[in-house]
């Protein structure tokens, strides 16, 4: 907020740069085949991912979503109020009802289940069917496929993969589950399967021979002291569970490098989600941080749930007018109530004000940390967004045009 | 029947607090307002943190929290207790120091906790309750992790139950348990917004924890916006006139459209407010959106003297 100019220059000058973002926003979803929206809890990820995938939509491309744990509202606008594998397409009617879509557009949805994914995969990769029934039947099993934490990270991705594999769509957008770090999800196919390689498990349940006794009887020690914590049953869940995931790991992991190339890929793209406080902005830094690192930058920001901004003088000056306004309703006489009245509104500015002028300085840090890449500003509606006229709202924020 | 004057103690009457909600919604700011709320009134209080971020201490000006108990302001100590730490002392409580360094050479840590899923929850539960048993606080809030849902960490002890049937992890999610449904040692403070989605998911936490018998001492509704009368742009020019004052045409529609931003947005906070107090009989906190820079201690204090004059209101229950 610089005091220079007036409040119809900062608008002008404003709405020039919105128009700039929206066109390289537009164009970074046309260039795109894979789009990866990420952050922390609660920003917007499931609810921008959808509005970026309305969007392409709208352009003309056949763009799915794969939502994770939508609020309730949204799952029923996108029809996908259960868990599902294949992705629904959605009712044009209801993303364009005006028939504006350039030609090809078609919008699908998919909300992911972690451990339906994650079935499929050892369908995929088991000699045959009753290995799979085996692992599948597992409670070990379960427990890792559905509570597991990483795992729903790595089926998103594998969802993604499938999906891009599939080739059905021009743009795959994948949300992810709240993380604090970017390591959270990427490196998820790695750590799952190396768990699933479980090889200082399978070194201690290999049965005794030659060399190996000496480990064996540590082993049986070990493994007799955690039966003793955790009771019996438990362990042999989890012997068994090792036991017959036998020969799958080369499959798993040659799976879990091709999902990390599409992640790397040219034409993935990753859309950091933010919202303008302190502390997540925080996060989000070190999240691009981490992106960077692995030479996988941010290829655009999102600043969510911003305060409007009113635009006249500066806040201080606002403030100061308020106390002085507050000093002068104390005396009694003509006009003090309208003077407190006033004095309320000048108050109440200033507190907008100064909570839109630190939400555009935590902005500001953002912007340094992705260089050229486009930050769009999406404020807060208000209301919930969860039918396709508030998304709808969102798009014109997210990807603002230019009336032609 | 007479009407007992609640004070903040007397809400959170349990000898443990666990202040719960989804990821944002001011969980931690919360603990911590309660926590120097419940210390006003002479309580010696302990504020737990289970993810050892260190927000918690930077709300106090002091530095990141360790497995120590530190002094973060006069009655609140302050400590983290988190799963890995709590393992290692669990099971060098039990004389099992040596399997506790094979798990972690091994890497071992995840497989475990796979194989009783929750047992980082009932970890972190079991030294909680270990505290409470050994008397040293009158109070301790414990500010619940942000990732996973309240129901998960929560209903760790009664999963487990079900998974583990014998051994020491089973006798500890059984203490747990009682713990948790025991309202003399333990209840609940739902953390919430007054929006529609994080309103709709309280209801539903709520009823989930009434049924897994954990009692819930009451809902704290943050960041509440004041409220202000909607005006137009006469208005304003009425008032600057019977006032003489010059208001620039401008400014005069920057104050319209803050002044209506902000009925706006009370209007549709009550809306959801009202939802809430229908869908819960509990008692309800509700706590200002502050408009000041980062929190610290200046606004804790402003936000636990709220939370001590609205218990205050409430009706004790008889
Ligand atoms: N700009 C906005 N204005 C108003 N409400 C919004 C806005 N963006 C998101 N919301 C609402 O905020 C809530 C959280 O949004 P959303 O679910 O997209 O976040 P998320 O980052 O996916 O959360 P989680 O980390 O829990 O998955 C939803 O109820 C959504 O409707
Ligand atoms: N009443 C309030 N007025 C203004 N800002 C607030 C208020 N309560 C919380 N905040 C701010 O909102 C953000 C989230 O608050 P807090 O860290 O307490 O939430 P949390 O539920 O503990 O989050 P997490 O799930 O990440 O642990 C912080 O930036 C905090 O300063
Ligand atoms: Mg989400
Ligand atoms: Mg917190």
């Amino acid at each position: 907020m610089s005091s220079g100019h007036t409040a119809a220059d900062g608008a002008a000058s404003d709405l020039a740069s919105a128009y700039d973002t929206g066109e390289a926003l537009t164009a970074l979803v046309r260039r795109s085949n894979t789009l990866v929206f990420c952050g922390s809890g609660g920003v917007g990820k499931t609810t921008t991912a959808a509005v970026a995938t309305m969007h392409a939509a709208r352009m003309g491309l056949s763009a799915v979503v794969v939502t994770i744990d939508p609020a309730r509202r949204l799952a029923q606008a996108l029809g996908v109020t259960e868990l599902g594998d294949l992705p629904r397409l959605i009712d044009p009617h209801l993303w364009d009802p005006d028939g504006e879509r350039a030609p090809g557009g078609s919008l699908a949805a998919v909300m992911l289940d972690a451990k339906s994914t994650f079935d499929n995969l050892v369908q995929k990769y088991s000699a045959g069917p009753e290995q799979a029934e085996r692992i599948i039947d597992n409670r070990f099993y379960s427990n890792i496929s559905s509570a597991l934490s990483g795992t729903q990270e790595y089926m998103a991705m594998e969802k993604l993969y499938e999906l891009h594999e599939e080739g059905e769509y021009d743009l795959v957008v994948v949300d992810t589950p709240p993380s604090r770090n970017a390591l959270e999800f990427l490196d998820a196919p790695n750590r799952l399967t190396r768990f699933l390689e479980g090889r200082a498990f399978r070194v201690l349940t290999a049965p005794a021979r030659g060399g190996m006794r000496v480990i064996n009887r540590a082993a049986r020690l070990f493994l007799r002291t955690v039966s003793r914590v955790l009771g019996s049953e438990v362990l042999e869940d989890v012997v068994e569970f090792f036991a017959a995931f036998e020969g799958m790991y080369e499959g798993f992991h040659e799976r879990a490098s091709r999902v990390r190339e599409l992640l790397s890929s040219e034409q993935t793209a990753f859309v950091l989600v933010a919202s303008p406080r302190r502390d997540a902005i925080e996060e989000a830094e070190y999240f691009a941080e981490e992106l960077a690192a692995m030479s996988l930058p941010v290829a655009a920001a999102v600043v969510n749930r911003l305060h409007p901004r009113f635009h006249t003088s500066l806040a201080e000056a606002t403030r100061l007018r308020a106390e002085g306004l507050a000093r002068d309703s104390d005396d009694t006489g003509d006009g003090a109530t309208a003077v407190a009245r006033l004095s309320d509104l000048y108050a109440n500015l200033a507190s907008f004000q100064e909570v839109a002028f630190r939400e555009e300085a935590q902005l500001e840090r953002l912007r340094k940390l992705i260089g050229d890449a486009p930050l769009a500003r999406v404020p807060f509606l208000g209301d919930d967004v969860h039918d396709f006229a508030t998304l709808r709202l969102l798009e014109d924020n997210l990807f603002p045009q230019e009336p032609t | 029947m007479l009407r007992e004057v609640m004070d903040l103690p007397s809400l959170l009457d349990s000898r443990v607090c666990i202040v719960s909600g989804k990821g944002g919604v001011g969980k931690t700011t919360v603990s911590a307002a309660l926590a120097l709320g419940c210390a006003a009134a002479g309580r010696r209080v302990l504020l737990v943190d289970v993810e050892g971020k260190g927000g918690l201490s930077a709300l106090f000006g002091a530095s990141p929290l360790g497995y120590e108990t530190t002094t973060l302001a006069p009655g609140v100590d302050g400590r983290v207790v988190t799963p890995d730490e709590a393992l290692l002392e669990f099971l060098a409580d039990h004389n099992l120091t040596w399997l506790s360094k094979r798990l972690q050479s091994m890497n071992l840590i995840d497989v475990v906790a796979s194989a009783a899923p929750g047992i980082k929850d009932i970890l972190v539960l079991g030294k909680v309750k270990q505290i409470e048993r050994s008397g040293a606080y009158d109070l301790i809030i414990v500010d619940a992790p942000a990732a996973g849902h309240t129901l998960t960490f929560l209903g760790s002890a009664q999963g487990l139950l079900e998974a583990v049937r014998v051994g020491p992890v089973l006798t500890q999610a059984r203490e747990v348990n009682e713990l948790l449904t025991d309202p003399a040692r333990c209840k609940v403070v739902l953390v919430t917004l007054p929006e529609e989605t994080p309103v709709n998911e309280t209801s539903e936490t709520a009823d989930a924890l009434v049924d897994m018998g954990i009692q819930i001492a009451a809902v704290v509704v943050n960041g509440w916006y004041p409220g202000g009368p909607s005006v137009t742009v006469e208005d304003v020019t009425r008032d600057a006139a019977s006032a003489g004052i010059v208001v620039p045409e401008v400014e005069a529609e920057s104050l319209v459209e803050a002044a209506n931003f902000r009925a706006m947005r009370h209007e549709l906070q009550l809306h959801q407010l009202g939802r809430l107090e229908d869908l819960l009989a509990l008692p309800f906190i509700v706590l200002p959106f502050l408009f000041t820079a980062a929190l610290g201690r200046e606004e804790l204090d402003v936000l636990a003297a709220e939370c001590a004059s609205q218990a205050a209101t409430l009706e004790g229950a008889a």
